[in-house]
């Protein structure tokens, strides 16, 4: 019998270390994560090259582990599966240059994976992908509805035209004056209080699945703004909830129209803001509402990891995709060229 | 002993393999280019010419730093991944350090400088005694005036070493005057091999441990040092 394809997968595109085994595409050997959170907190968000400093130096320790938990040794592993972008350029290079070291050094493939192919194949780790399917990916990058019809098969629908849904988490926590990171932050205040305030929601022109949140940030600011001004209060746990009404309002009546429309029954939820409990909550509800299919990874599995670089690394390794010695950090790179 | 050695701190990619001390291959491009697109494929090269296969290696040397922070990081996570993978050990050295190998011959003292932008420089001092490298004063960054002035005092002449000479040269003719020696084109640019004679015969680092030498904090960890200091002061 031949024996199930091993995968040692590395990520590093922003400020996690990440390095993970995993064994016939779906089964977890190992994944290990060490964050920087605490080394960029008092600088109020991620700084570039304090985050590549941090990866030189965790590197072959964070690999080490990985393998040691998963108790293989080179001669076990298949290929070597490493972020190849999209991220911060300085991040992506180490791991990149680190994942060729080591496979000239076993004489083994690389594998480049797209970090948001990453993100959606959490979901293969939790439960198999079924095609076709739609993908709702929501991090701090990206805001993104991704229809899938086979492995590796990505069409994208629809993007945020301004900031993503991480990032417009991240700014209003700022204005309501909640520490770095803040999005997991104003999720929390937002299940104290009720959603009183109608905050606008974009949802630009008929049948468009592109996002905007620059607005419902403006709305939230100059509410708190004009409520100084004029000496009054309003409660951060409304201000909290009603931005969280209105955000999971937008994406969970879109994703549904994209379902709809593509005649889907399978929908994931991916990224780091799939760890929103309103978004869940809600998205779950439609989904069971319309009888679609909803997969969303448990919170380990949905902020950056390498298991799921892995995992993707695992599809292109069975089409034989593999890349060269020439494998670069590439901060923009698309995920349809993939 | 077998080496490979990589450099990649300035715009010139090198990796060169040794036996010895002596060279086996070497590989040189001074060219404005990704070197983390083209480190790689160097190295599968020159392993491919001479027949070596990585499990023949003894030790990997690289060029710990300073210079561009990318770069360095580049050649540095290559060779500590490589290293660790092998089993073993990485062997850092100063990329000026490199540099000055190129003043072998030369009486006086030896300079290599790399641009550090604002009127800086990454520098230090080197002297070539009884066919050995000698380090006199630490590498730093400094202001070039400043540096100059300093070594101006010592009265002996200077072979200052760069790849960046061009954009100097005036300052070098003006604070050295007659101590300033010139050299040829080649010998401002660093060569791996040279870095590997220099890792010969040093004592290895568990790969682990092996990290750059920027000999500059990250621009944002500097303002926010400078800005506790501040605070410190106001509440005084
Ligand atoms: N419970 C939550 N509610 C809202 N936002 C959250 C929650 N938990 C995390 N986030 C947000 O998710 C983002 C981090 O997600 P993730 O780690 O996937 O992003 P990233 O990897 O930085 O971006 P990308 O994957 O697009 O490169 C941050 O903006 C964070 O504030
Ligand atoms: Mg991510």
């Amino acid at each position: 019998m031949k024996k199930e394809t091993i995968i040692l997968g590395i990520e590093t595109s922003c400020d996690e270390t990440a390095a993970a085994v995993i064994q016939g595409g779906r089964t977890i050997l190992s994944s290990i994560i060490s964050s920087q959170m605490e080394s960029h907190k008092r600088f109020g968000g991620v700084v570039p090259e304090i985050a590549s400093r941090h990866h030189v130096e965790q590197i072959t320790l964070i690999v080490e582990e990985a393998m040691e938990k998963a108790e293989v040794t080179f001669e076990d592993i298949d290929a070597v599966a490493v972020t190849e972008g999209p991220g911060l350029v300085g991040a992506l290079l180490v791991g990149v240059n680190a994942a060729k070291a080591i496979a000239f050094a076993h004489d083994l493939p690389v594998i480049g994976v797209h970090h948001i192919a990453g993100h959606i194949y959490a979901n293969h780790l939790v439960e198999p992908l079924e095609f076709p399917l739609m993908t709702l990916v929501v991090s701090g990058g990206h805001t993104e509805l991704i229809y899938m019809k086979e492995h590796g098969e990505y069409e994208l629908i629809g993007e945020t035209r301004d900031d993503a849904v991480g990032e417009a988490y991240d700014k209003v926590a700022r204005t309501i004056g909640l520490p770095y990171p803040g999005g997991p932050r104003v999720d929390k205040l937002a299940q104290t209080g009720e959603a009183d305030i109608d905050f606008p929601r974009a949802w630009l022109e008929e049948g468009s699945f592109d996002f905007s949140f620059s607005g419902l940030k403006s709305a939230v600011i100059n509410t708190l703004h004009n409520a100084r001004q004029k000496g009054t209060e309003v409660a951060p746990e409304v201000i909290a909830a009603s931005f969280q009404e209105a955000v999971s309002d937008v994406l969970v009546t879109k994703t549904m129209r994209a379902v709809k429309k593509y005649g889907t029954d399978r929908l994931l939820l991916a990224g780091g803001v799939a760890a929103n409990s309103g978004l869940r909550g809600a998205l779950q509800e439609a989904a069971d509402r319309e009888g679609i299919h909803l997969t969303i990874p448990p919170l380990s599995l949905c902020t950056d990891n390498a298991a799921m670089i892995a995992c993707a690394g695992h599809f292109l390794y069975e089409k034989g995709k593999f890349a060269d010695d020439r494998l670069n950090g590439v901060p923009g790179l698309a995920l349809e060229s993939f | 002993m077998k080496l490979l050695a990589v450099d990649t701190s300035t715009y010139v990619m090198g990796a060169a393999l040794t036996e010895n001390s002596r060279p086996a291959a070497e590989y040189i491009t001074h060219v404005k280019k990704n070197h983390s697109i083209r480190l790689m494929p160097a190295v599968r090269s020159i392993m491919q010419e001479t027949g070596w296969k990585p499990g023949d290696l003894d030790a990997i040397a690289a060029a710990e730093g300073p210079g561009s922070y990318t770069g360095v990081r580049i050649g540095v996570t290559t060779a500590k991944s490589m290293a660790w993978a092998l089993g073993i050990p990485v062997i850092g050295v100063s990329s000026l350090e490199v540099l000055a190998f190129n003043g072998r011959y030369t009486g006086g003292v030896i300079s290599p400088f790399f641009d550090a932008r604002r009127g800086q420089v990454f520098t230090g001092l080197y002297r070539w005694e009884d066919g050995r490298l000698v380090q006199l004063k630490e590498d730093r960054i400094i202001p070039h005036g400043e540096w100059l002035d300093e070594i101006r005092s010592l009265g002996e002449p200077v072979t200052a070493l760069s790849p960046d000479l061009e954009k100097h040269e005036d300052l070098l003719q003006e604070k050295l005057g007659q101590l300033f020696k010139p050299a040829v084109p080649q010998d401002h640019l660093p060569r791996p091999s040279s870095l590997a004679c220099l890792a010969a015969d040093r004592e290895g680092t568990a790969a682990h441990l092996f990290s750059p030498n920027y000999l500059r904090l990250a621009e944002a960890e500097a303002k926010w040092q400078e800005k506790q200091k501040e605070q410190q002061h106001e509440r005084k």
